[in-house]
């Protein structure tokens, strides 16, 4: 993750004026951004025209990744990280979205580029895991036809060799007898083994991006870890980026190298995930980190959740979209409801767009926050 | 699979056998229900002159004094094995299967039946290539250009084929293509053996009149199949995996929003070959529907009996296909 914060706020601004570009239409490209970044998305906004008005699902997002590392984007339900990573992927329904900003995949800009060549690299050079393994095979097609045509729309071979590399790759991902799993269908597949078989798809063309939307928020917990493991393995074994998206923290801290926390399609905040978890300097942050059951509290100690609801994308809260939720919004004095927060350096590669001082976060964090966890 | 197959065939040999006691007892017993003595019953099988004689030989015949099981048991052993009819002056053998014999016109209803099936047949087989060909491709097109001009134009011509009776646009067709401008001289059914040309030739304008309202359905089923299969997440899989487009509709798209056209197409044709009555009404094809038609207006029973036990049978029939398709086309249905 790169420390370039306020300098590229500074565009985003300037750009939100801007007519919102339809999609496949060129933006004005810039040169890849610097830095070791394998993937660097440079704010991107995804908005949907509905009957109901303007959807801003994801509005300026930013953040680099570098290869071998994981980012954790975390938040909840309808704060825009699914639509994120579909985003990256080219998956979000073009018709009525309107998508701006920059998506840059190994120096490659993928938000003007055209469909058909984000095609070529989907599947291949990035990849995405599905949060419902079931729904998201195919019911008419077994497991091993799904992972051959998988592998084949990308490499010219027959089908011999592909369904060899099918039953290496469900080996690989750890389902028993792999060559007689390979004829069966989704539905004859455990919850576990689906997602395994999910994984082994994904990963059947050595992605060096892979994309986890919500991987183990259908599995059992104990599923759940092996899941996490083996990604984790596979990662280090071909030296992938990982986005992992989740609204579960505990997750996060098991994965993620770095963290990004969103909120109404915008980043609240981002670092390492180490700082962020012990650090955190935004009271959603604190919020979420409150939501977190945990085994050596008090069974009478009550969890904190965030209060109230996630606001409607549509007609999102004015200034921080948080201040209706948030505990500390009347320590503001009032520019909480007026003035949009940027993201701001809290320490070293750690942002937050909060309009409190730095100072009183971390005097809250310590003293009320920290305590009650 | 077998084990399936095999459950399939032993429930459909059932449903047929359900089939036969529901005809016989709308026949036999449903009259009797309505206070019909079997004087009078018997009196509608003997033609316009009827004489005591005639009318008691039919009693005898159709054994329409014996209890309503044995009754049954003739009408079943009559399929089976065929009736000999050996009372009065009507006296005569009904060659099984026999689905009926008309005392009225002194012939068996099934040899008759049999011989108008491959018209019906014709008449059903290129209408179905054609509605089911053109309806899935006007769907499939209507679904991915939702609310363009192409869907709002083939969605209202669709309705258009849903709403106008078959007896309308056959004799519109009919009174253009054949009397206004004379394309299609005298339309009549020449069997498939003696001229295959001629034979698809003149089926042509029945082919599209009765494919239209059809092809209207089916384009507005497959239609609403594919908006729902096209949102699905197996669809969002098949995209991130970075399959062309056109693969993504073709085979994981429309392989799921079928389902439910086959089985309609199932019931529809089968229906269809047990009598197009109103297309082969409007051409003057000698069909099985104006075979039942005949019937009806001749008030002559066994006709009418036959023609519903012989389309009943095919809708079975049909629907049996129906099921093993559905099987080959959905796994889940094959292990449940």
């Amino acid at each position: 993750m790169s420390t370039e914060g306020s300098g590229e706020q500074k565009v985003s601004t300037a750009k939100k004026e801007d007519a919102p570009a339809a999609v496949g239409e060129p933006v004005a490209a810039s040169a890849p951004p610097a830095g070791d970044a394998f993937l660097s998305v440079r704010d991107l906004r995804i908005h949907f025209d509905t009957d109901d008005g303007l959807v801003k699902s994801v509005d300026g997002i930013s953040f680099d990744l570098a290869r071998g590392r994981t980012l954790g984007i975390v938040g909840e339900s309808g704060s825009g990280k699914s639509v994120t990573s579909l985003g990256i992927m080219g998956l979000h329904r073009t018709k009525r979205a309107r998508i701006t900003g920059e998506v840059w995949l190994d120096g490659e800009e993928l938000v003007g580029a055209g469909p058909d060549h984000v095609r070529r690299l989907r599947g291949r050079k990035m990849a995405m895991i599905f949060q419902d393994p079931l729904s998201a095979m195919h019911p008419y097609y077994t497991v091993g036809a799904q992972i051959v045509e998988a592998y084949r729309v990308h490499n010219k071979v027959s089908k011999k060799v592909a369904t060899e590399r099918a039953v290496e790759m469900l080996d690989r991902v750890g389902i028993p007898e792999p060559r007689k799993r390979f004829k069966d269908y989704p539905h004859q597949f455990s919850g576990g083994m689906r997602q395994r078989a999910m994984i082994a798809m994904s990963l059947v063309n050595n992605p060096e991006l892979l994309i986890a939307d919500e991987p183990t928020t259908a599995l059992d917990v104990t599923v759940q870890a092996q899941i996490l493991d083996l990604i984790r393995d596979l990662q280090k074994e071909f030296g992938s980026a990982v986005v992992m998206i989740t609204h579960d923290l505990g997750v996060v801290a098991e994965v993620a190298d770095d963290l990004l926390v969103m909120y109404a399609g915008r980043a609240v905040e981002r670092g390492t995930a180490a700082e962020v978890f012990t650090q955190p300097r935004h009271p959603y942050t604190w919020g979420l980190l409150g939501s977190m059951p945990r085994l050596d509290r008090e069974r009478s100690d009550r969890l904190n959740p965030v209060k109230g609801a996630p606001p409607s994308l549509i007609n999102v809260p004015s200034g921080c979209a948080f201040h209706p939720r948030c505990p500390y919004a009347a320590l503001t004095g009032g520019s909480s409801e007026s003035v949009v927060p940027e993201l701001a350096e809290v320490g070293a590669g750690h942002l937050a767009a909060c309009h409190l001082s730095v100072d009183d976060r971390a005097r809250i964090w310590a003293e009320e926050i920290e305590p009650k966890l | 699979m077998t084990a399936y197959i095999i459950r399939r065939v032993i429930a459909a040999i059932f449903l047929v056998l359900v089939v036969s006691a529901v005809t016989f007892l709308i026949f036999f017993w449903v009259p009797k229900l309505g206070g019909q003595t079997t004087t009078q019953l018997a009196t509608q099988y003997v033609g316009k002159d009827a004489n005591p004689e005639s009318i008691a030989a039919v009693k005898k015949n159709l054994g329409l004094d014996l209890p309503l099981y044995e009754q049954y048991w003739h009408f079943i052993k009559a399929i089976v094995a065929g009736a000999h009819y050996k009372f009065g002056p009507d006296a005569a053998y009904c060659h099984r299967p026999c689905f009926g014999y008309s005392f009225k016109n002194h012939i068996e209803v099934w040899p008759e039946i049999k011989r108008r099936i491959p018209i019906t047949f014709s008449l059903a087989i290129g209408a179905a290539v054609i509605w089911v060909v053109s309806g899935v491709a006007i769907g499939v097109l209507s679904a991915l250009k939702r609310g363009s001009i192409i869907d709002r134009l083939s969605m209202g011509v669709a309705l258009a084929g849903v709403s106008l009776p078959i007896f309308f646009t056959g004799l519109v067709l009919l009174g253009l293509f054949s009397y206004k401008w004379v394309i299609w001289k005298n339309v009549q059914y020449v069997s498939f053996t003696s001229n295959p040309a001629q034979w698809a030739w003149n089926l042509v304008l029945p082919w599209v009149s009765l494919a239209f309202l059809y092809s209207a359905l089916y384009a507005r089923l497959t239609r609403a199949g594919m908006l729902e299969t096209m949102g699905e997440d197996y669809i969002r899989t098949a995209r991130a995996k970075g399959l062309p487009e056109r693969v993504v509709v073709g085979k994981h798209g429309l392989r799921a929003a079928l389902s439910p056209i086959v089985t309609i197409f199932g019931m529809d044709f089968g229906l269809l070959i047990g009598g197009a009555v109103l297309t082969e009404s409007v051409f003057s094809f000698k069909g099985v529907g104006a075979y039942a038609v005949d019937g009806i207006v001749g008030n002559d029973l066994p006709i009418v009996m036959g023609v519903t036990m012989v389309a009943a049978t095919f809708i079975v029939i049909c629907n049996l296909l129906v099921d093993l398709l559905y099987a080959a086309i959905d796994p889940r249905v094959r292990y449940s």
